[in-house]
């Protein structure tokens, strides 16, 4: 057999070479957008915020369908997340579209963990992804990914600054999803009030150190449009389905007495910026951000937790299975030391509990002893009694006799006697 | 354009994600589920265009951000025209001969695999292309077990990825220098494939996608050429050859018909030439002869066109697709399951089943 040389030229230094005519791989990017177009896109969004701030409404104004049910009571016992997936289709595109909702969240008394099942629950589909890019027959290819890649924090429109509740909840939540703070119902607040208000919740996060989702700006082609948008965050939305005619036109609004709030004319609200870069300029990236920035440092932290350490280059082959079977080997042998500890303490005791049952025994047994010699002495004691008074009548009876027999003897020997005696006194 | 769509998939899915007890307790989290739906399409006036369909322009702008990677190796004994076909489908000098400084070429004692990276770019899209050449293959006068270099550098390949793949820091984008096409380089012998040819496609087709051609095709007429073609996808379909496109890996109706035209054409008779010559007013790609000049991209004269649109301008992505959820995770269970068997002998535990990767 030849023996084999691996020579390999360039790599960083790869040459850049001209082209001398048209090749064709320009067609890549189409290639590459045909074949996501048959595979289809799949989106998932995540509303935080309290009950009755409009969530659903937006998500319905956003996408231009009526989605859910009936809005939520507000007795929820605890935050419950609750996600539905539509497929919506716009030209030949083809959206798997996810949104989940917090119900409940901020109607508790005591709010201390309203943030615990929001994070578990980013967490639980980071989890799933990660199962699935373990396992051994995978196919990630035809995958649902559940992973948020959006998170949707609904301010509510005080006015003044941001609830504690919110500070806490997003601060968890910005090293685990997108966030994209947006002030609810924002026609509830006046223009001068409005620009106060979002200066102070763009300071309150940032001496926070809260880490919202930044537009990205590297891009030539929109990082323009990206930087400016930037500067709009919180975006102040107001979300309607409802129709209102205004000039010869239908539009999306919302009717008061005093006048009407048009959601897409961008001097009343933000919602055209929001759709402009949550939908048609980011959609992309926020997908990326949350694969390789949140999903990875989940990943990183996870399996760190789970032992594994990335060893020098020699012995990496699948330290991951080998540390993992070395784990559930671990796990295992300790499953059998309790095991065994616990036999022994059920033989221990039941060896306890033999030997006070045989002392029992051995009581009673002496006991039965002690009983039956004292009978026995009673019996003996009764039975020399009745030998002495048997004794003592047998004496009795002989003298008895004896007695008898005198008397007899005298009677005979006596008659004469008396009939003396009876001469005597006629004499 | 309307269509709503039950999915019982996606409810599965939903309620998939409750987690295995050795990591972390399951939440107390409902998941319910419905699929239905459709926006409205066109026609409710403009303010229903929702803009999901920009993330078509999303993807094409990432994509040309980012650049593409492509590695293909050419396979086939000396005097081929195998380093001259590489720099005529990339119009430029990619091929290692036209890199290396080396004044005489002499056939190598053993097979070598040298491999040259080149930036290219066209219409903004940025491509890392890597040539590798195989030089020795096929000349040794024993020719036994030549394709095991092959093999191991191409598992190599797949190795090094899966290493990166696994490591908890991981790059963002992993370096791919997976192989992702063999070009089979067939002599223009006219009668059928050799016994070195059928070795070593039967074997490499199971980890890679090969792509076989009748090299220097000029030599034959189209009629020897036409024989030639049917005897060869006779003896490939008789060994149980797979190359690409894979009749198995065809994922619609669509993609048959299409592949199937190919796969009718197959192996390619390709010339490769870089010097250009005047023809009817026009400087082509051609090899000039005494008896005429054979034009390389004209499809009467040669299939080279063909060749060209199947692994640049059509079939690039679906090339790099089958590569990498296919060949790469072939390997990948193969050796997550190695591992499994080592440390279950270790256990006394039942074997795994393994699919074998033939050396």
């Amino acid at each position: 057999m030849a023996a084999t040389e691996i020579a390999r030229q360039a790599g960083e230094g790869a040459r850049a070479v001209p082209l001398a005519g048209h090749v064709g791989f320009d067609s890549m990017p189409d290639q590459l957008v045909n074949k996501s177009v048959n595979h289809g896109f799949c989106f998932n969004i995540l509303c935080v915020g309290e009950t009755g701030l409009g969530k659903s409404t937006l998500m319905d104004t956003l996408f231009n369908t009526k989605f859910e049910g009936e809005p939520t009571q507000h007795n929820q016992p605890g935050v419950q997340l609750k996600s539905n997936t539509y497929e919506l289709q716009e030209s030949n595109v083809r959206l798997k579209l996810t949104v989940v909702n917090t119900v409940g969240f901020g109607d508790q008394i005591n709010k201390e963990d309203s943030y615990k099942s929001i994070v578990e629950f980013i967490d639980t589909q980071f989890e799933a992804y990660l199962q699935e890019e373990l396992k051994i027959k995978r196919t990630l290819h035809s995958y649902h990914d559940t992973r948020i890649h959006a998170c949707l924090y609904f301010i509510a429109p005080t006015g003044h600054s941001l609830k504690s509740l919110d500070l806490v909840t997003m601060k968890k939540l910005d090293s685990k999803v997108n966030i994209i703070p947006i002030i609810a119902k924002s026609d509830a607040i006046s223009k001068s009030e409005l620009t106060k208000f979002k200066i102070k919740i763009t300071s309150e996060l940032v001496s926070n150190g809260v880490q919202i989702y930044q537009f990205p700006t590297d891009d030539e082609t929109v990082a323009e449009i990206n930087s400016t948008m930037n500067g709009h965050l919180p975006f102040a939305v107001v979300g309607s389905t409802e129709e209102v005619k205004i000039g010869n036109k239908m539009v999306k609004a919302r009717q008061y007495p005093w006048g009407t709030v048009q959601v897409e004319n961008e001097n009343h609200c933000d919602f055209v910026k929001l759709r402009e870069m949550l939908i048609r300029v980011n959609m992309e990236d926020l997908r990326e951000q949350t694969h390789t920035r949140h999903y990875e440092l989940y990943r990183r932290c996870k399996l760190e937790e789970m032992g594994f350490k990335d060893t020098d280059p020699d012995c990496k082959p699948f330290s991951l299975q080998e540390t993992y079977e070395a784990k559930r080997n671990e796990f295992m042998g300790d499953l059998q030391k309790k095991e065994e500890e616990m036999r022994q303490m059920f033989v221990q005791r039941v060896k306890e509990k033999e030997a006070e049952l045989k002392e029992a025994e051995k009581e009673l047994h002496e006991k039965f002893d002690r009983l039956k010699k004292l009978h026995q002495d009673e019996k003996k004691k009764l039975e020399d009694k009745k030998k002495s008074l048997d004794d003592e009548l047998n004496g009795f009876k002989q003298k008895k006799t004896a007695a008898e027999l005198l008397q007899s003897q005298a009677q005979q020997a006596g008659g004469s006697t008396t009939l003396k005696r009876d001469k005597e006194r006629k004499n | 354009l309307q269509k709503a769509l039950g999915d019982a998939e996606t409810c599965r899915a939903m309620s998939e994600v409750a987690v295995p007890e050795m990591m972390m307790p399951p939440p107390a989290v409902p998941a319910a589920c419905q699929v239905e739906k459709t926006v409205p399409g066109p026609g409710m006036g403009d303010f229903s265009y929702v803009g999901i369909d920009a993330i078509l322009e999303q993807m094409r702008r990432k994509a040309m951000k980012q650049g593409f990677e492509l590695n293909i190796m050419v396979v086939g004994q000396s005097g081929l025209g195998k380093s001259t076909l590489m720099n005529t489908l990339f119009k430029s000098k990619v091929s290692r001969k036209s890199v290396q400084a080396t004044s005489q070429e002499k056939i190598p004692k053993t097979i070598h695999i040298k491999s040259v990276s080149h930036d290219i770019e066209e219409k903004g899209v940025r491509m890392k292309l890597t040539v590798i050449d195989t030089p020795g293959f096929g000349d040794q006068i024993n020719n036994e077990n030549c394709w095991q270099p092959i093999m191991k550098f191409i598992n190599a390949q797949y190795e090094q990825y899966l290493q990166e793949e696994i490591n908890i820091n991981r790059k963002k984008r992993i370096p791919d220098s997976r192989v992702h096409c063999c070009i089979y380089f067939i002599p223009p012998t006219g009668h059928c494939l050799r016994p070195l040819d059928v070795e070593f496609m039967r074997r490499l087709s199971k980890v890679v996608n090969i792509v076989p051609v009748i090299a220097k095709a000029d030599t034959l007429t189209l009629e020897e050429r036409d024989f030639f073609k049917q005897k060869i996808r006779e003896e490939l379909r008789a060994n149980g050859i797979d190359v690409y496109p894979q009749k198995e890996f065809d994922e619609d109706a669509e993609d048959r018909m299409i592949n199937d035209k190919i796969r009718e054409m197959i192996p390619f008779a390709v010339v490769g030439s870089d010097q250009e010559y005047q023809v009817n007013g026009r400087r082509l790609l051609g090899r000039k002869t005494k008896w005429g000049t054979i034009e390389v991209e004209n499809i009467a004269h040669c299939e080279f066109a063909y060749l060209r649109d199947l692994l640049i301008r059509t079939h690039m992505e679906n090339i790099k697709d089958i590569t990498s959820s296919i060949h790469y995770e072939v390997y990948r269970v193969r050796r997550l399951n190695e591992n499994n068997t080592a440390v279950a002998h270790a256990n006394g535990l039942p074997q795994h089943h393994m699919t074998s990767h033939e050396m």
